[in-house]
């Protein structure tokens, strides 16, 4: 098991040194650079910005530079926030993105997973209905409709709630951004659920436990819920890297502070040490969560244990 | 006389299909004795499972039963569940078909032991482990202590059908229900949990309602014996009779469903077709970046097989023993070692591109007539698809002539052509993949199990057909198979396999009339020999 780890933590350094690698060119090949503005600065002064970046050096060289300050795990100053290094804005950010993220992916497994349970319980009747019929409306709706409904309801006529902004991370305010967030999962959460405790309550061990006399409690949780976790398992993983990482569009309708924002701006304003600093980060936290699904399969299920 | 303890009147079992509602226990009475053991024949779609489904209340959701089960005088269709539920794994419990997936993978044996035995028994989680282990003992699993520790895909499926039944007898219950619980268990695996039934019957006194499609079992075990066919008891009645005075055409029918006759051997100077010399298979298994060398298998152990035109060699060996790897790796459809002719002509090292324009001469049948057939093609499409590739030059119209001509071949009605394979039964399933063999007009045909997944009767037509088509035209079969009688219909010589080696071969009369190998010995005692297995109990 230690053994596996190791081996799954090393390959993980070729994957991010290719993703590194591809990301690093792939920006340089977009036109224009991150002092390319509209208003547009005198020439002087661009010219002196790039040489102070080493915009000027040949590309293989700020590319080895590169490499070896990430090593050092330094990403770089940002270049359209100068004030800041990417570390920086990191450290800042990315503990309010987790929070919300993790908030929403906890509340989408909790509650898409039993809607889910409960409606294959009832397959094919009233109350299975009602959780496919939302789950599907609900997984239909973009977030910039949802967000903007939850202002105007909870915010603006109930009054209930701020319409945004991070408040010190005070507990209102991030009831709105974590339903956002968490309502399209639930609906997938409890899609998937259904579908897969379905299959498990048909499957033979499920008849030889009714046979035994058993219980429902513990044939629904013992044993048909066990097998049926492993495909949420699967999809839980990849969607808590990309909600952990934040969200343009709840952080940017929610005014939260974030890192969410970073990619898509970055990406926009050629920003290329944000933009890298962004798609290391992603990666390593998919890696991480890729991981953590395969351990978990391994716990819930010993047929995929590793030697 | 006696007493009863489970009774069924006037069972019905609906299903509610979206082609509307499927009858398919129409109304049936049944009677077990305490202690006795009561058999129920028929071929599938009878409706012998669905009734004790029905009596267990284990039926599919879209399944309904009306009429009454009583146990004891209580009618377990209309117990309320918490009831139910000290019925069912107490009084009666129930053991079934498929041994590999009746067990919880996620749990290990003890855990899914001990867990009706506190549920039925109110037992402390140390007395219940006690009672587990004792159990294990009972049914004879080796190394008990530590097999409590074990998941079941560490078990085989003799294994694992023990402790289904250590599970299904924890309890110490009135009746047992066993649905096939031998068919998917080799011959020699059958035979041995059979004997375990007998022996413990007779310790514990349970009564057994043995579900099964196979009479032999029947006439070894059973008291009285129920037929069923299409959801009704056409027959009942004691065993002997049943066997030998019987009264339905039915049950008739069922008695003489072995497949008979003998195959003559090829004529001693017949050509050789395929002509195999240690030929070797080897898997790899696992190994990888940083994960070490891979481990190896050889499934196929320097095996030499010649195959004469218009012989059949009838391999024959228990799952795993690599008869199925052998029959892909002499058509060339897996890489392996040694030499291997088709006419004469070394192909052991021909390329996909030299293999192709032979390919329409060595055809494969597979087992599974349900899998083989892609479900979104019609059966003109799926038989005439070979054509395509080996006569491209053909019209549609000389195409579809083709595909009625090898239709009718297989004694199918060329109309069907247009329909989808769902739309048939196993056996025409498996006529369809015949067809598609067939059309090719091909002169070695390799047939890995083409009659297991059929009922009785059903692969008698197969075999008959199988005989008639090679009679026609001067086929060379490799027939595979693990169902000896089907074998000793068709095959004029045999092969015998155990782990990738060839244990003995022969002539198919010395192989069955005098087996000179250990090996061989068992596997004919357990498959024919119902004398050796009274004896034993």
């Amino acid at each position: 098991m230690l053994l596996y780890l190791i081996r799954r933590l090393l390959t993980a350094i070729p994957t991010l040194f290719v993703i590194v690698t591809i990301s690093f060119f792939l920006i340089r090949v977009a036109p224009g650079g991150p002092f390319n503005q509209e208003r547009g600065l005198s020439p002087e002064i661009k010219a002196n910005l790039e040489a102070q970046f080493g915009l000027n050096d040949p590309l293989w060289l700020q590319y080895w530079h590169y490499l070896k300050n990430l090593l050092h795990g330094n990403f770089g100053p940002s270049y359209n926030l100068p004030d800041f290094t990417v570390t920086e804005l990191f450290r800042e950010g990315l503990p309010i993105s987790i929070q919300l993220g993790a908030s929403a992916l906890v509340l989408a497994l909790l509650v898409g997973g039993t809607l889910g349970i409960i409606a294959a319980l009832n397959q094919n009747r009233a109350a299975d209905y009602a959780v496919i019929a939302t789950a599907t409306a609900g997984s239909t709706i973009p977030t910039f409709v949802i967000a903007p409904i939850i202002q105007l309801v909870f915010a603006l006529s109930w009054k209930l709630l701020p319409v945004g902004g991070w408040g010190d991370g005070a507990l209102l305010n991030k009831i709105g951004p974590v339903l956002t967030l968490a309502l399209p999962q639930m609906a997938i959460v409890a899609r998937l659920m259904r579908g897969s405790m379905i299959e498990s309550l048909r499957s033979h061990h499920i008849r030889t436990a009714r046979a035994m006399g058993l219980s429902d409690w513990s044939v629904v949780v013992k044993h048909a819920l066990r097998g049926a976790l492993l495909p949420i398992i699967s999809y839980a993983g990849p969607a808590a890297a990309a909600l952990l990482t934040g969200s343009i569009i709840v952080e940017t309708i929610f005014a939260i502070p974030g890192v969410g924002r970073y990619f898509v701006q970055a990406a926009l304003n050629r920003d290329y040490t944000l933009v890298m600093g962004t798609v290391v980060v992603i990666a390593i936290f998919t890696i991480i969560f890729n991981l953590i699904v395969d351990l978990l399969y391994a716990v819930v299920d010993p047929r995929v244990r590793y030697d | 006389m006696a007493e009863t303890v489970l009774e069924v009147r006037n069972l019905r079992v609906t299903f509610r299909t979206l082609d509307g509602t499927v009858e398919a226990v129409k109304g049936i009475d049944l009677v077990v004795k305490a202690g006795e053991t009561v058999a129920i024949v028929g071929e599938s779609g009878s409706g012998k499972s669905q009734t004790m489904m029905a009596a267990m209340r284990l039926l599919a959701s879209n399944g309904e039963a009306t009429g009454a089960v009583e146990y004891r005088g209580r009618n377990l269709l209309e117990l309320p569940k918490s009831e139910l539920n000290k019925v069912r794994g107490a009084k009666i419990s129930m053991i079934f078909q498929e041994p590999m997936t009746s067990l919880d993978p996620l749990y290990t044996i003890g855990n899914q032991l001990i867990e009706p035995i506190m549920r039925h028994r109110r037992l402390g989680a140390k007395d219940a482990k006690a009672e587990a282990l004792r159990l294990l003992k009972l049914v004879h699993i080796p190394d008990p202590e530590r097999r409590m520790g074990s998941y079941p895909h560490e078990m085989s499926g003799g294994q694992r059908q023990r402790v289904m039944i250590a599970m299904a007898l924890a309890n110490d219950p009135d009746v047992l229900i066993a649905d096939e619980p031998t068919t998917a268990l080799d011959v020699t695996i059958q035979a041995q949990i059979l004997v375990l039934l007998a022996e413990l019957q007779k310790k514990l006194g349970t009564a057994i309602v043995f579900i099964t499609h196979d009479l032999g079992i029947v006439r070894r075990l059973a008291d009285r014996v129920y037929v069923m066919r299409r959801g009704e008891v056409v027959e009942s009645g004691p065993t002997e009779q049943i066997f030998t005075t019987p009264q339905h055409d039915y049950t008739r029918m069922l008695l003489s469903a072995e497949p008979t006759g003998r195959k003559a051997p090829p004529a001693p100077n017949a050509p050789i077709m395929l002509d195999g010399r240690n030929v070797e298979v080897t898997f790899r298994i696992g190994g990888g970046f940083l994960a070490g060398p891979p481990m190896l298998l050889r499934a196929v152990d320097r095996i030499n097989v010649i195959l004469k035109e218009r012989q059949t060699i009838g391999i024959v060996g228990e799952s795993g023993s690599g008869k199925s790897t052998l029959g892909r790796a002499l058509l060339r459809l897996l890489p392996s070692e040694g030499r291997i002719r088709f006419e004469g002509r070394d192909i052991s090292t021909a390329t996909k591109d030299q293999m192709r324009p032979l390919r329409h001469e060595m055809q494969l049948v597979f087992q599974d007539p349900f899998g083989s057939l892609s479900p979104r093609m019609t059966v003109g499409q799926i038989i005439t698809e070979g054509l395509r590739v080996h006569e491209p030059n053909l019209t549609r119209k000389e195409r579809d002539q083709r595909a009625k001509e090898a239709l009718r071949e297989v004694g199918l009605d060329p109309v069907m052509r247009n329909r989808y394979p769902h739309e048939f039964s196993g056996g025409q399933r498996q006529r369809i993949a015949i067809a598609r063999a067939m059309i090719l007009k091909p002169k070695v045909v390799v047939l890995d199990e083409p009659t297991s997944a059929l009922d009785r009767s059903v692969q008698k037509q197969i075999v008959e057909l199988l005989r008639k088509l090679q009679a026609d035209n001067d086929l060379s079969y490799l027939f595979i198979s693990h169902d000896l009688a089907v074998v000793r219909a068709m095959a004029d010589y045999i092969i015998v396999m155990k782990q990738g080696k060839i244990v003995e071969e022969g002539p198919t009369d010395e192989i069955f009339d005098d087996p000179r190998e250990a090996y061989t010995q068992t596997l004919m005692a357990a498959a024919l020999d119902a004398t050796r297995f009274r004896a034993e109990v």
